[in-house]
C-alpha cells in the first residue's frame, strides 16, 4: 500500500532531468574554464595534463598585478564610500519622516539596477568629459561608487526592515539621545546588513566591465578590462587562470553574503559594543 | 515615653491622620487620537486621571486603542487634542527620553546584542549615571527579578518568563515615575502567567512605582488593578474598581466584556420595558418554594465543571445561565423556577 505523501514538486516526472539540464547549462562553461585553467598545454582547447604554470605566469606578470591591484584600490574605495552612502539612504528610507517625494528618491537610487549598463557607462563618460574631469583612478572610484550604492543599501534596507523599531523605541524609552541610540542600538543590530551590502558592492565593483572600459584611462585599467585586452590577442590559459582566481574571489565572497543574510545570523554576528558594565 | 504610650500615639495618630487624598500622577484630559489623515478614530473624549503610586490598568478588547494610549503616556505617539500632564507638568512637547516614565514592550524590545546586564545598564548609561552607580543598581534590579545569576547572558539564552522579568528590570532600573507594561503577560503560557500577575502585583507594592497595565484579559485586569478602566472602540466606557466594575457595571458592554453576565429584559420580570438587568451566573439558584421564583425557564443544558455546574435555562426567548455549587441533579426538559438575591440585580442604563 503506498503511503499518502503532500503535492512535492520534486516528485514530478521528469523534474530531477530538467534541474540537471539547467545546472548543466548554466555551470559547465565555468567548470570547463576552470578545468583549463590548469592545462599544461598553451593550446587552451587541448588537455595536456595538470599545471600550475599559468596561475604563476599570471600572478608574475607585472601588467597584471597592476591591473590587479587597481580593481582592489578602486573596488576597496568604491565600497566604502557607497556602504557609507548606503547606511545613510537606508536609514532616511525606512526610518527618516515620511517625506514627500520620498518614492521618487528611492527610485533614483535604484536608477543604476533597472538603467542598462552600457547608458549609465556612456553617461558616465560624457559625463566626465563634459567637466574635462581626467583624474584616473579617482574617475573610477566615483563611478564605482554611484553604481554600487544600490546594491549596498538593498539588504540594509532589509534588515532594518525585518528588525523592526522596537528596540530603537526601547533605547528612546531609556533616555537615549539619537545619536547614542544609532551608535549602541541601531548600527550593532543592522551590521549584518553593513557587511552583505559592503561585500555585494565590493563583487559588483570588482566585476564590472562596461563602466570601468569607458572611464578608465591609461595606467588605471582594472582587471576586467586588462583581461579583454588579452582576449583580442588570443584566448591564453593565462586568462583562464585570471578568470578562475576572480571566479573564487566572488563566489566566496557571494556565500558570504549568503550566510550573513540567513535569520540565525543575527545574534551571533551582531557584534557586542565594549562591555559598558564593570562585572563584579 | 513606655511602649503603652508609644502605642497610644500611634495608634491616634493613625486615627487622626485623614486618609492621604490621592494625588493624580498622570492626567489625560480630553485627547483624542485620528490615525491615517482623519480615516481611523484610534481614541475619543479620553479623561483619566492615574494616581500615584497606583496599580492602573486599561482594558479592552484587541483594537480598541490601548496601546495608542499608552505609547502617548511614554511620548512615542501625539494627541490630536487633548492634553496630558505627568506630574503636574505637561509633557506633551516632551519626547520619551525626556519623561520619566518607562516601559516593558509588548514583545520586550530587549536589545539581542547585550547582555541581561548592559540590557539594564542602558538607561542608567544614557543618563549618565557613573560606573559605581550603575553597578550598584544593576546588581540590586537583578536580585529584585531574582535573575542573579542570569547577568552576562543574552536574551536570545533565556526563556520567555525570564526575558519578561529582564524588560521589567530594564524599565525599573532608572527609577521612573511611572512604568508602562503593554500586555506583558501575554506571551506567557497560563501557569507562568499566573505566577508573573502575583510577581508584578508584589513588584508594585514593593517598588511604590505607579503601574500602569495595558490588557485584554478581564481576570488579569479584576486581580491585579487597584482601579481599571474599561475601553471600547476608543472610549472609556468605565472607571473604578475592579468590585465596582464587576458589581456595577455602567453599561451593556462593560457587563458584558467583565466575566460572565446575564442580561435579561426588563419586560421578562414584570419591570419597565426600556431597562435591562444584568445578573452574575454565580448569584443565581434554584428555587425551592415556589413564592421566591423570580424566572420560570426550561433546563436545556447542565455541564458539571468539577466544582461547579453551568446551568443553561431558556426563559422567554432568552437562555439565561446559572453557575451552582457541585453536581446538580436535575434533567434537561424540565421546568425549574429561578431566584436571587434583590442585590444580585444591577439595572443598566443604555
Ligand atoms: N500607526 C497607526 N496608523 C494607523 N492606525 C493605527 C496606528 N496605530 C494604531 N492604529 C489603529 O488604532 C486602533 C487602536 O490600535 P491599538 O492602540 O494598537 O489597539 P489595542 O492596543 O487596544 O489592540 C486600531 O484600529 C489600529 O488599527
Ligand atoms: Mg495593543
Amino acid at each position: 500500500m503506498r503511503k499518502f505523501r503532500p503535492f512535492d514538486w520534486r516528485h514530478n516526472p521528469g523534474f530531477g532531468t530538467f534541474t540537471a539540464l539547467t545546472i548543466l547549462f548554466l555551470y559547465a562553461p565555468l567548470v570547463v574554464l576552470v578545468v583549463y585553467a590548469f592545462n599544461a598545454n598553451r593550446l587552451v582547447t587541448i588537455w595536456s595534463g595538470f599545471s600550475l604554470k599559468w596561475f604563476v605566469q599570471a600572478v608574475n606578470d607585472g601588467n597584471i598585478r597592476l591591473a590587479a591591484e587597481t580593481s582592489l584600490i578602486v573596488a576597496g574605495c568604491a565600497t566604502v564610500c557607497a556602504t557609507t552612502f548606503a547606511i545613510a539612504a537606508a536609514l532616511a528610507f525606512e526610518r527618516g519622516w515620511n517625506f514627500l517625494g520620498r518614492g521618487i528618491a528611492v527610485g533614483v537610487v535604484m536608477i543604476p539596477l533597472v538603467v542598462p549598463e552600457i547608458v549609465v557607462a556612456v553617461t558616465t563618460l560624457i559625463f566626465f568629459s563634459m567637466l574635462d574631469m581626467r583624474i584616473g583612478m579617482l574617475n573610477l572610484v566615483i563611478a564605482h561608487t554611484v553604481f554600487c550604492i544600490p546594491f549596498a543599501m538593498l539588504p540594509m534596507q532589509g534588515r532594518l526592515r525585518s528588525m523592526g523599531t522596537a528596540c530603537e523605541d526601547a533605547a528612546r524609552d531609556l533616555y537615549g539621545s539619537e545619536w547614542r541610540i544609532f551608535r549602541r542600538i541601531t548600527l550593532p543590530l543592522m551590521a549584518p546588513g553593513i557587511v552583505a551590502g559592503a561585500i555585494l558592492a565590493f563583487v559588483s565593483s570588482l566585476d564590472d566591465f562596461l563602466i570601468s572600459f569607458m572611464v578608465s584611462g591609461a595606467g588605471s585599467t582594472t582587471l576586467p578590462v586588462y583581461v579583454y585586452g588579452m582576449m583580442r590577442q588570443g584566448v591564453t590559459p593565462e586568462v583562464n587562470a585570471v578568470s578562475t582566481i576572480l571566479l573564487l574571489i566572488s563566489a566566496g565572497l557571494a556565500v558570504l553574503v549568503f550566510l550573513l543574510s540567513r535569520p540565525s545570523a543575527v545574534s551571533r554576528t551582531a557584534g557586542a559594543p565594549a562591555s559598558a558594565v564593570p562585572s563584579s | 515615653m513606655n511602649v503603652a504610650d508609644a502605642v497610644m500615639l500611634s495608634v491616634s495618630g493613625d486615627r487622626t491622620l485623614p486618609e492621604p487624598a490621592p494625588k493624580p500622577l498622570i492626567e489625560i484630559s480630553d485627547v483624542e487620537k485620528i490615525f491615517g489623515g482623519g480615516e481611523i478614530r484610534a481614541l475619543s473624549d479620553i479623561n483619566i486621571a492615574i494616581n500615584e503610586c497606583e496599580f492602573f490598568t486599561l482594558l479592552g478588547p484587541s483594537g480598541c486603542g490601548k496601546t495608542t494610549l499608552l505609547r502617548m503616556i511614554a511620548g512615542f505617539e501625539h494627541p490630536s487634542s487633548g492634553n496630558i500632564m505627568l506630574a503636574g507638568k505637561d509633557v506633551l512637547s516632551l519626547p520619551p527620553r525626556a519623561r520619566s516614565v518607562n516601559m516593558v514592550f509588548q514583545n520586550y524590545a530587549l536589545f539581542p546584542h547585550l547582555s541581561v546586564a548592559q540590557n539594564i545598564a542602558f538607561g542608567l548609561e544614557m543618563l549618565n549615571w557613573s560606573k559605581f552607580e550603575i553597578s550598584e543598581r544593576v546588581a540590586e534590579v537583578l536580585a529584585l527579578v531574582r535573575l542573579e545569576s542570569f547577568r552576562s547572558r543574552k536574551p536570545a539564552q533565556l526563556s520567555g518568563g525570564q526575558q519578561q522579568r529582564v524588560a521589567l528590570a530594564r524599565a525599573l532600573a532608572p527609577r521612573p515615575q511611572v512604568l508602562l507594561l503593554d500586555e506583558p503577560l501575554s506571551a506567557l503560557d497560563l501557569k507562568l502567567r499566573k505566577e508573573m500577575q502575583f510577581e508584578l502585583k508584589q513588584l508594585q507594592r514593593e517598588t511604590g512605582v505607579t503601574f500602569v497595565l495595558v490588557t485584554h484579559d478581564q481576570e488579569e485586569a479584576l486581580a491585579m488593578s487597584d482601579r481599571l478602566v474599561v475601553m471600547s472602540a476608543g472610549r472609556v466606557q468605565q472607571l473604578g474598581t475592579p468590585q465596582e466594575i464587576y458589581g456595577k457595571p455602567a453599561n451593556r458592554f462593560v457587563a458584558d466584556f467583565i466575566g460572565e453576565a446575564n442580561l435579561i429584559p426588563g419586560g421578562l420580570l414584570g419591570r419597565r420595558r426600556d431597562v435591562t438587568l444584568s445578573i452574575r451566573p454565580e448569584r443565581i439558584e434554584i428555587a425551592t418554594v415556589s413564592s421566591f421564583v423570580k424566572l420560570y425557564g426550561v433546563l436545556k443544558a447542565a455541564t458539571f465543571l468539577g466544582a461547579d455546574t453551568l446551568m443553561e435555562i431558556e426563559a422567554g426567548g432568552i437562555v439565561v445561565r446559572a453557575r451552582l455549587r457541585g453536581a446538580q441533579m436535575a434533567a434537561p426538559g424540565s421546568e425549574i423556577g429561578l431566584c436571587w438575591p434583590d442585590d444580585a440585580e444591577w439595572e443598566l442604563r443604555e
